[in-house]
């Protein structure tokens, strides 16, 4: 008797139900782990629920049992795309705690090194999200660009990607010798490659289709939602932490802060576009500008070994031994004295000394062991500070409270990338199931900074 | 030198205001946790304040403040400086303002104006009797996740919170790890998958 059995089926009479789909953890359309739920209405998503913690290895709890000097490593590991800009944001904590002031030429060196950073931070967003659009070959030449300037990374680092580069009052060592040249030649081959893409994506109408109007948040949804950086100056809002409230020299330089207008994807591309852009024109301008580290004279003009400095030493001949050069045997090489003059801050309560210094004489080797043995170490006074720089995904703070102990008491990380994904389920509800893809890519989440 | 945003407070708030401080530029306001909702939509909508962004939610346990096994000074008597060496002056010191053993906790919030580009750091002070304090999220979005987080790494209940769980660890956790009193070595079964 049921007529419906056999009768076509129409929408009123099919029963329909929500699907729950999970998005992750370890997704291949997802770079980055992290499960979304969602619940789907046919392709649209009704709600969404973000879980993150997966990458979670306690860096706050591990930053209070060891060492100032220590966490530097870790800071590293938070956002493993533009370490840099997290070493030097640590160190500015720590130094406004110390009071301490760092050298001209070693803010310059910072400013240098966290615009290529940031660049490749962007490079590799806006790489990986076109990717996962269909681009392939837009990653391909980002990822090359970016090669690029990682080679410069390791040139002046002397590591790709774990760099702790960052001290406490200065950097580890100074630039290498040609790096100005070698850093203009990759900036013009990094441009020539952001043409190129910029070519193929920004009329591309593959790519407009699934950028534009996607992924939308609105001006005051994304200030409430504690959201920084280029995500929301896509929204209209040109808020720059190096702008607003310059640290290291950022207020010499001329430079813009790009906006979009609309908030959605395809403008949070164009910011990022022109924000590389930027960055280069600042560090073209540091590079230009930088002032140099005192000129160091060889007491005789030669170069001398350190035993025979000692020798000289014990003989009293010791005037001018400060602008000395001097080779150490090349397991010991750290780096020149020099040049760690020209970049670290003259403050024994903080900065290592030398390594010729630590190895050739009495003094250096005192700071040393000051510096570096349990129960001695930095010692800030109590205090509290809030550090804030501009990372490449926004405002990346560093709050440390000292208790006088050299161990910090308590580091807080402030992840530019937690607030965006805090807000990840605004941005997704009543759109699309495909467009999770545009909108994570653009998000730029780095599980590093995020789960900590 | 001070500015004049903690004076703003006090003068609205002066029964609720704990204490201020200004070290190394940066202004900290101590109020009561009984005053937190009105003071944060105080100072999220007064013209002179207009703290649109919160920047950072976070705490601090101060169990251990102060005894931290490498806190004591060196030698128990300082040498004293050589007498061509002048003592490096000091211009600021700090202080927490409230007592360790009453107040365990501070909840720490940082404010950031786009407006009027200034910043302002508010700290909650909790006892250990009664963690439990009032939410923001009504106030600004950003604290959803921030207070999900807090609760998971040092227990502290927001009231009025629309989804309190735990944010990095997983459900099956006990304890919360950034508590001083949690060892850090200390191990926890591994959870096989749920479903």
């Amino acid at each position: 008797m049921n007529q419906t059995t056999n009768a076509i089926r129409t929408v009123e009479s099919t029963d329909t139900r929500h699907m729950f789909l999970n998005v992750g953890p370890s997704h291949p359309a997802m770079h980055g782990i992290i499960k979304i739920i969602v619940e789907l209405d046919g392709e649209r998503i009704v709600s969404s629920d973000v879980e993150i913690g997966y990458l979670h290895r306690a860096f706050e709890k591990e930053a209070e049992r060891i060492p100032y000097n220590n966490v530097i490593p870790y800071t590293d590991r938070l956002n493993y795309v533009s370490p840099l800009i997290n070493n030097f944001g640590y160190c500015l904590a720590i130094e406004r705690l110390l009071d301490i002031e760092v050298t001209e030429r070693c803010q310059y060196i910072r400013v240098i090194m966290s615009e290529l950073s940031r660049i490749c931070d962007h490079l590799t967003c806006v790489g990986a999200s076109a990717m996962e659009l269909g681009a392939f070959t837009v990653f391909l030449y980002m990822i090359k660009a970016r090669e690029w300037l990682w080679e410069l990374v390791e040139a002046v680092t002397g590591a790709r990607l774990t760099i702790s580069y960052g001290r406490v009052g200065g950097v580890k060592a100074d630039l290498p010798e040609d790096f100005a040249d070698q850093t203009r030649t990759a900036l013009e081959n990094v441009r020539k490659v952001l043409l190129e893409c910029d070519t193929l994506l920004t009329r591309n109408r593959i790519f407009v289709d699934r950028m534009q109007d996607t992924g939308v948040i609105s001006k005051e949804l994304a200030i409430s939602y504690g959201i920084t950086g280029p995500f929301l100056r896509a929204c209209g809002l040109a808020l720059d932490t190096r702008k607003a409230q310059p640290y290291f020299v950022y207020d010499r330089f001329t430079f813009d802060v790009p906006t979009g207008a609309h908030g959605d994807n395809y403008d949070r591309y164009l910011v990022r576009m022109e924000e590389m852009e930027q960055s280069m024109r600042i560090v073209e301008q540091a590079l230009a500008t930088i002032p140099p580290g005192p000129i160091n004279v060889d007491m005789h003009g030669n170069v001398l070994p350190a035993t025979v400095m000692v020798d000289e030493a014990k003989m009293g001949r010791v005037a001018g031994f400060q602008q000395a050069h001097v080779t150490l045997d090349p397991t010991l090489q750290g780096s020149t004295r020099g040049f760690h003059d020209a970049v670290n801050a003259l403050e024994k309560r903080a900065v290592l000394p030398a390594k010729e210094d630590t190895y050739g004489n009495i003094e250096g080797l005192m700071q040393h062991f000051k510096l570096i043995m349990l129960g001695h170490g930095i010692r800030p006074p109590s205090g509290e500070y809030y550090s804030a720089v501009e990372g490449a995904n926004g405002e990346l703070g560093f709050y440390v409270v000292s208790d006088g102990s050299d161990h910090p008491y308590r580091v807080r990380v402030r992840p530019p990338c937690f607030t965006i994904m805090a807000a990840l389920p605004e941005l997704l509800n009543d759109r699309m199931l495909a467009d999770i893809v545009p909108t994570f890519g653009s998000v730029n989440m780095i599980g590093g900074e995020l789960d900590r | 030198m001070p500015t004049t945003l903690t004076p703003l407070v006090q003068t609205r708030f002066p029964q609720q205001v704990v204490g201020t401080h200004h070290f190394r530029g940066q202004d900290t306001v101590i109020i009561t946790r009984e005053a937190l909702s009105d003071v944060a939509r105080f100072l999220r909508d007064d013209p002179a304040l207009a703290f649109d962004f919160l920047m950072d939610l976070t705490c601090v346990d101060y169990q251990t403040f102060g005894r931290t096994p490498s806190s004591a000074p060196t030698l128990a008597t300082p040498s004293p400086l050589p007498y061509y060496m002048n003592p490096k002056p000091v211009t600021e010191q700090w202080e927490r303002l409230v007592d360790r053993e009453a107040f365990r906790f501070d909840v720490v919030y940082h404010l950031y104006s786009s407006r009027l580009n200034h910043r302002l750091r508010v700290k909650v002070p909790l006892s250990v009797a009664d963690l439990t304090m009032d939410s923001v999220t009504s106030v600004w979005h950003a604290a959803n996740w921030f207070e999900r987080e807090v609760w998971d790494m040092f227990g502290i209940h927001f009231a009025g919170h629309p989804n309190l769980k735990r944010l990095l660890m997983y459900d099956q956790f006990v304890g919360h790890p950034l508590r001083k009193d949690y060892p850090a070595h200390k191990r926890q079964p591994i959870i096989g998958p749920l479903n």
